[in-house]
């Protein structure tokens, strides 16, 4: 009943085989709506103002709208969703702090819920109090709270602490406790919202390591809720994608994962439409990296912002420029997600021969690369005067003005940037390692002894 | 037989674990930071009663003339604040643990029960309280006692009922709490604690009908049966020995107990809304 994932590590129920197992978790066609008080309500002369009125006093939020999943016993489920999308809503109401105006949920087997930092933690108790109480409220008794009390302060880090009271405790320290608890608790499902950002980086490794180990346990249901994508990526054997208190998709994590993105680059996209918009309305003031000299100057997709590498990816720049004489646009690839610029075009090399309001249109193959975010940063340069080779910036298309696209393809990996059918390493043996570098070094010999200099140097040294 | 207790800690074992974590709790937190601690539990009733003795028995001189009296005034004061501290405590618990509410799900009724647990164990000190100054009084004690944990029960049921009720309105208007204060002063001196019933039905006769209708409150009914029971057999009216309808004796029991019914139908009600209003 394994299977190997793709990075080599071994589930014990994963997408191919979850339906085998019994439901843990039925969340069954559930709506939820909040009543926000429009005025202040919570007094008796309020709510005796507004009934004489006829006024609702409240205002009706749909947050959940007839959402239906279901989780088998030993998945590691994700739900990844935007800010206000919906995901706490669901995570409280799979905990049943919450319950759904219409629909059931309905829970088989020991719940422990992580939800916010604390779970009610008192300060005025010590350690140790703290965790007999958090396990009485989840539901063991002494006897449990003993067996598994060695466990979590060992997990905790906290072996020195347990005597102090919980106010003397950073809140690093309180945050790794309740986090303890909750995954050391012998519980049947773990519900955990956004605890990636917990403790510092030991710890989290420690938890990575939990997570992967946990993964292979076919007892123990984890449902992660997050709006990091690597997380998802990282320990899921499935995941929903919440929009707008709706199920997005439900399926296999890199299905999930690339709505999401997409989901992601739209959003972004309109923010900075609006932001476009927002600046034509004050025109005194530019963007950052823009000026008077050159107000308007950014880079877009043409292209959809999601492609394979075998695709090429096709973009605008579009600029203002009224100045006379020679411009040149200098365009830079970014790679976000390993950092650095993956390359550049020079700053000599792209002439533009048109001046005033204008938009040119650029392609870029993707082949070369592996999966990764991605930035395009194009600058608008003149000459220096007095150097042949130089150029000054006169504006940076940065921020809303840049341009980021993914590359997603099943062939490629997510580590390297280059992908391994643009570039391999071969092995050779000694006798042709040793004889090319001879040769190598004696063409250096040859050259030196000319006197003339390398010619690829020369160049180097004058940029 | 053990099928049913089986059954019984099935459905309420986990209610019990939460309630005996909360109880401990909040027990712990009662005298937290203080040099003399748990001590001041009988300590405080101890002086308080003092003051009151001094007060009521020796100064304003209420008294119906026996010797027992102050000892029967103590047992319906202590009787009297284990109620206002039920309730008192009680009113605000949903609201004070909000924040346990919102993260963690457990039957929330447990939160004000483990609020009248509190209140419980300190009646029973009190009562100790009370034993040993009925000792120095020379009280002579009847089989009548054997009443006492069932006019406890009633007391307690009354508090709870009132406790649930007032902690599901608080939720939404916090008015109730100021209500519930001026109320309370209303209640106190519409029952004889503080006077005995005497005082009126002797000083002012055309009121005694009236003063004895004070008895079918069903607070008023308990803590005099509690003080008839325990302490003064004798001296004290209760509504079996002022009443003889039935109806009238019924009356107090069936106010309990839709009180009682009330507060859980409304508690349970809304006890479900509450991790979202607060």
């Amino acid at each position: 009943m394994t299977e190997l994932n793709q990075d080599g590590t071994v589930e014990a129920v994963g997408i191919a085989n979850y339906q085998e197992q019994p439901v843990v978790l039925d969340v069954n066609h559930v709506s939820k709506s909040f009543k926000l008080p429009t005025e202040q309500a919570t007094g008796l002369k309020q709510a005796f103002i507004n009934w004489t009125k006829g006024i609702k006093g409240y205002e009706l939020q749909q947050v959940l709208k007839d959402v239906t999943f279901q989780v088998h016993q030993g998945e590691f489920f994700g739900i990844v969703g935007r800010n206000g999308g919906g995901k706490s809503t669901l995570l409280k109401l799979i905990a049943q702090i919450y319950y759904p105006n219409q629909g059931s949920v309905t829970v088989h087997g020991k719940l422990v819920p992580f939800i916010e930092l604390g779970v009610g933690f008192n300060p005025e108790l010590t350690g140790r109090e703290n965790v007999y109480l958090n396990g009485a409220l989840l539901g063991f008794s002494r006897e449990e709270v003993d067996a598994m009390y060695d466990d979590i302060v060992e997990f905790a880090e906290l072996g020195d602490f347990m005597d102090q009271k919980l106010k003397n405790y950073s809140s690093g320290m309180q945050v790794r406790l309740a986090f303890s608890v909750a995954i050391k608790a012998q519980g049947d499902i773990l519900v955990l919202d956004e605890v990636l950002a917990v403790g510092d980086e030991a710890f989290q490794r420690k938890c990575d390591d939990y997570f992967t180990e946990i993964r292979k346990d076919p007892t123990k249901t984890v449902i992660l809720v997050t709006h990091d994508m690597s997380a998802i990526k990282r320990y899921c054997t499935r995941a929903m994608f919440i929009q707008d208190g709706e199920v997005a998709v439900i399926g296999d994590r890199e299905t999930v994962a690339e709505r999401y993105t997409l989901a992601n680059l739209e959003a972004q996209k309109q923010e900075e439409s609006e932001k476009r918009k927002a600046l034509e309305r004050n025109p005194d003031e530019y963007p950052n990296g823009l000026n008077a000299r050159c107000p308007l100057l950014r880079t877009y997709g043409v292209s959809p912002l999601m492609l394979t590498s075998a695709e090429t990816f096709r973009f605008a720049v579009e600029y203002q420029y009224d100045e006379p004489g020679d411009f040149y646009l200098a365009i830079a690839l970014h790679d976000i997600r390993r950092g650095g610029i993956t390359f550049d075009t020079g700053a000599r090399k792209i002439k533009m021969t048109k001046h005033g309001h204008q938009t040119v249109y650029f392609e870029l193959p993707l082949n070369l690369f592996n999966n990764g975010e991605f930035r395009l940063i194009t600058s608008l340069r003149t000459p220096t005067p007095g150097d042949a080779k130089m150029t000054d910036a006169v504006a940076v298309a940065l921020d809303d003005n840049a341009c980021t696209f993914v590359i997603r393809d099943p062939r490629n990996t997510n580590y390297a940037l280059i992908n391994n059918r643009s570039l391999s390493i071969t092995q050779v043996s000694e006798l042709e390692a040793q004889a090319a570098a001879e040769a190598q070094r004696a063409e250096l010999d040859a050259r030196t002894a000319d006197g003339s200099p390398r010619a690829e140097y020369s160049d180097e040294a004058a940029r | 037989m053990h099928d049913l207790t089986q059954r019984l800690r099935d459905r309420y074992g986990y209610a019990m674990t939460v309630l005996r974590g909360l109880v401990k709790t909040d027990f712990k937190m009662r005298y937290q930071g203080s040099f003399l601690g748990v001590a001041w539990s009988v300590l405080k009733p101890l002086m308080l009663f003092c003051v009151m003795y001094v007060v009521f028995a020796k100064f304003m001189r209420m008294t119906d003339g026996t010797p027992t009296y102050p000892v029967v005034l103590l047992l319906g004061i202590s009787s009297w604040q284990f109620v206002t501290e039920t309730v008192g405590i009680g009113l605000r618990s949903i609201v004070d643990r909000g924040d346990l509410l919102r993260k963690v799900h457990f039957p929330n009724y447990i939160v004000v029960v483990s609020a009248s647990v509190g209140s419980l164990i300190s009646l029973g000190i009190n009562y100790l309280v009370v034993l040993v100054f009925a000792l120095f009084a020379r009280v002579q004690f009847t089989w009548r006692v054997l009443w006492l944990p069932l006019n406890v029960l009633e007391l307690y049921v009354i508090a709870l009922a009132l406790a649930l009720i007032l902690a599901t309105f608080y939720v939404y208007y916090r008015d109730v709490l100021h209500i519930w204060e001026v109320l309370q002063q209303i209640i106190f001196y519409a029952m004889p604690i503080i006077y005995p019933l005497s005082f009126i039905t002797e000083k002012h006769p055309e009121y005694s009908a009236v003063a004895n209708l004070e008895l079918l409150n069903p607070i008023a009914q308990t803590i005099q049966d509690i003080r008839h029971n325990f302490i003064a057999p004798a001296t004290q009216p209760t509504i079996w020995n002022t009443f003889h309808s039935p109806w009238a004796k019924a009356f107090p029991f069936v106010v309990t107990l839709v009180l009682l019914w009330f507060g859980v139908y409304v508690f349970r009600r809304n006890s479900r809304k509450f991790a979202e209003v607060m």
